[in-house]
């Protein structure tokens, strides 16, 4: 599912509009309201003086037990949806209550549940993730509201921190546009800004006219294999073996050395079609590599 | 040139020495002095590798040598061996220093192992660091894999095949069965054994691959004049050269022709028939640097032996095996001997001249010895006096 259909199923959940669930099991009652203020540190005589509940109990009155059904919500399929998509991770952002009146110890309660709004992909310190956002209301016998609260929680990707690959270029301020390029999902080639001449792998002087003025054109992407090898041993931290490296002859006229990927090692072979391919090694190291040419 | 080889000296060749390096360094010093009939008091020069961890001090000191008038040190891995040779026999013969020792030692298999990724190649940014970066993050970081790039583009141009490389193999493990001093004494190989080797990198099969060593080697470089009154048969330096070529990278030099040669050798190769006057018809054995099969056939033709293309013909029915139309590494090279660097293949280029070889080849007057290849190198010619 993209990012779309998460979407469409949010507009779908919201067009739903509020889903009544059941009436409580037990009336506002006493013992549960002592509890509460027991536990909440809340000292004032007048709730249980008077028989009514402290207005932020309204969600205790209609919570499902552990065992049994729950009533079904808007809520669930959605996020169940951005579980299955990987946005495992919760974490609530959001909650305010809107309270209408006080309630009385007697009184039972039936919530009613609407999905409001989806907003995503976005990215946050905890990863990349969707704000859900719902409301609840509460009903009297009459089904006058007696309390509302709007919820909204981030479902997220958890961010994998991924290990540090191993095998890091050094890069200085001759090679630096290269790498910069890879990460734009560019190929550079150096090529001298006074004579023309493209070179690779870059350096600080063209060799062919002497002059320290850099730039760089990009490849179109394309290239050959001009010779290869299947590494076998000795293990390289980093890598699974087999793989293969090759020289690959580009179009512009430049060699570059790359790994050849998506392709068995054993269909690899000199003069072999391949086309560019950007592969993430870590959070930071972007590597260009090469796959088979679909032709 | 006005230089010889006068001595050499060796520690056994193992895969755990038990021994420091500067022990293994000074032992070979010491072994090649006597050899020489001279006395550590002499030496005043001393050359080695940059990538050896002994100092030129450190082994002075422990071998109780006087002043040092020079010390120098050969870059690029194993291509610097012959090219101690040349900075020692430039010294004497500019009068800069007497009696000057080449060295290489180290505990390679027991200690730090070349053939080991090394995921810093990459990391720093010097000029060396930032040319590995274009291949250490693809995982390209072993010497057998640097190699087999090559290999790979030399069978597809030439049609040399797996086999063709085996020949190689083949012939170093058959000298080094009929070398004592060598780790595979006695343990020759088939054709089919080096093709039932399992992969390293393809092309190239453990095979392939030379062995990995503990030991040292030394040479005692001096004036040819002062040579001829020292107790051994001086091996006269007729030609040293060092040479890299034009787009050369350290060994991924991936950037700048067909990939189906080694132009460094050939910048070596050029240099030592231009100072010796002499040819390929005149070298009786070569000792070529064997870390790798397929730089074995890559190295006869740089070096005129053999035409382009033309290596795997000239090394089939044992044409470079004792016997053969050019023998090649009579003690087994590094792929049977030991791998001390090329230094070994120095030594046995001297006793090769002086007659004195376990695996003699009748009638040497010349031998040209090559460094690592694929790097920037260096080349011998010896010659008898
Ligand atoms: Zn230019």
């Amino acid at each position: 599912m993209t990012s779309d259909e998460l979407l469409e199923l949010a507009d779908k959940q919201i067009a739903m509009g509020e889903l009544r669930g059941s009436p409580s099991d037990d009336p506002v009652n006493a013992p549960m309201i002592r509890h509460w203020l027991d536990a909440m540190g809340n000292r004032n005589p007048l709730f249980l003086d008077k028989g009514l509940a402290p207005p932020s109990m309204a969600q205790v009155w209609t919570m499902s037990g552990v065992k049994r059904g729950k009533d079904p919500s808007p809520v669930d399929d959605l996020l169940k949806a951005l579980d299955a998509h990987g946005y495992t991770g919760v974490v609530a952002t959001n909650c305010e209550h809107t309270y209408h009146r006080y309630v009385r110890v007697g009184e039972r309660l039936t919530p009613g549940t609407r999905f409001t709004s989806l907003a995503g992909p976005k990215k946050t310190a905890m990863g990349e993730g969707y704000f859900a956002t719902w409301n609840v209301t509460w009903y009297d016998e009459d089904s006058e509201p007696v309390a509302e609260m709007m919820f909204r929680v981030l479902k997220f990707r958890p961010r994998v921190r991924r290990e540090p690959y191993p095998l890091k270029p050094a890069v200085n301020r001759d090679t630096a546009f290269f790498w910069e390029g890879v990460r734009q999902g560019e190929l550079r080639i150096q090529r001298c800004s006074s004579c023309g001449s493209l070179r690779h792998p870059p350096g600080p002087v063209c060799p062919s006219c002497h002059s320290t003025e850099q730039g760089y054109v990009v490849a179109c992407g394309e290239g050959t294999v001009y010779s290869y090898v299947v590494h076998h041993h000795p293990p390289v931290p980093g890598k699974e073996t087999p793989f293969v490296v090759a020289v690959v002859e580009l179009p512009e006229g430049v060699r570059i050395v790359g790994n050849i990927v998506d392709c068995p090692v054993e269909a690899v072979g000199i003069g072999m079609s391949l086309r560019v391919t950007y592969r993430p090694m870590d959070d930071e190291l972007i590597l260009p590599m090469w796959a088979p040419r679909e032709t | 040139m006005e230089a010889a080889i006068a001595g050499i000296g060796a520690t056994e060749f193992s895969k755990e020495s038990g021994r420091s390096e500067l022990r293994l360094a000074a032992e070979a010093v010491l072994a090649a002095l006597a050899d020489a009939g001279l006395d550590p008091s002499d030496v005043d020069g001393m050359v080695t590798f940059t990538q050896d961890s002994n100092q030129e001090i450190s082994v002075a000191k422990e071998i109780g040598a006087g002043d040092l008038t020079f010390f120098s040190r050969v870059h690029y891995g194993g291509g610097a061996a012959c090219g101690t040779v040349m900075h020692a026999a430039m010294a004497v013969a500019t009068g800069m220093a007497d009696t000057v020792v080449c060295y290489r030692a180290f505990n390679e298999r027991s200690g730090r192992r070349f053939g080991q990724p090394d995921a810093r190649l990459g990391g720093e940014p010097s000029s060396q660091g930032l040319e590995m970066s274009w291949h250490v993050p693809y995982g390209l970081m072993t010497p057998a894999a640097w190699v087999a790039m090559f290999a790979q583009r030399y069978m597809h141009t030439t049609g040399a095949t797996s086999e063709d490389f085996g020949r190689v193999a083949v012939a170093m493990r058959r000298h080094a069965s009929t070398n004592p001093a060598a780790w595979f004494h006695q343990r020759p190989i088939t054709l089919a054994e080096h093709q039932e080797s399992r992969w390293i990198v393809e092309p190239l099969h453990l095979l392939d691959c030379c062995q990995e060593s503990d030991g040292a080697v030394a040479v005692v470089v001096t004036t040819a004049e002062r040579a001829r009154d020292l107790r051994q048969a001086p091996a006269l330096i007729t030609a040293a050269a060092q040479g890299a070529g034009a787009g050369q990278m350290m060994m991924t030099s991936y950037y700048r022709d067909g990939m189906d040669g080694l132009p460094e050798i050939s910048v070596v190769g050029r240099r030592l028939w231009e100072m010796s006057g002499l040819g390929p018809s005149d070298i009786q054995t070569a000792i070529l640097y064997d870390h790798f099969t397929p730089f074995v056939l890559m190295q006869l033709e740089e070096l005129g032996f053999c035409g382009r293309g033309e290596a795997r013909s000239y090394i089939q029915d044992g044409g470079i095996e004792l016997g053969g139309r050019l023998p090649v590494n009579p003690h087994g090279g590094q792929l049977g001997e030991a791998y001390i660097h090329g230094m070994n293949g120095i030594a046995e280029a001297v006793r090769q001249v002086r007659g004195s070889s376990v695996n003699q080849v009748p009638g040497v007057h010349n031998v040209l010895v090559t460094a690592g290849t694929g790097v920037p190198t260096s080349g011998l010619i010896l010659s008898a006096a």
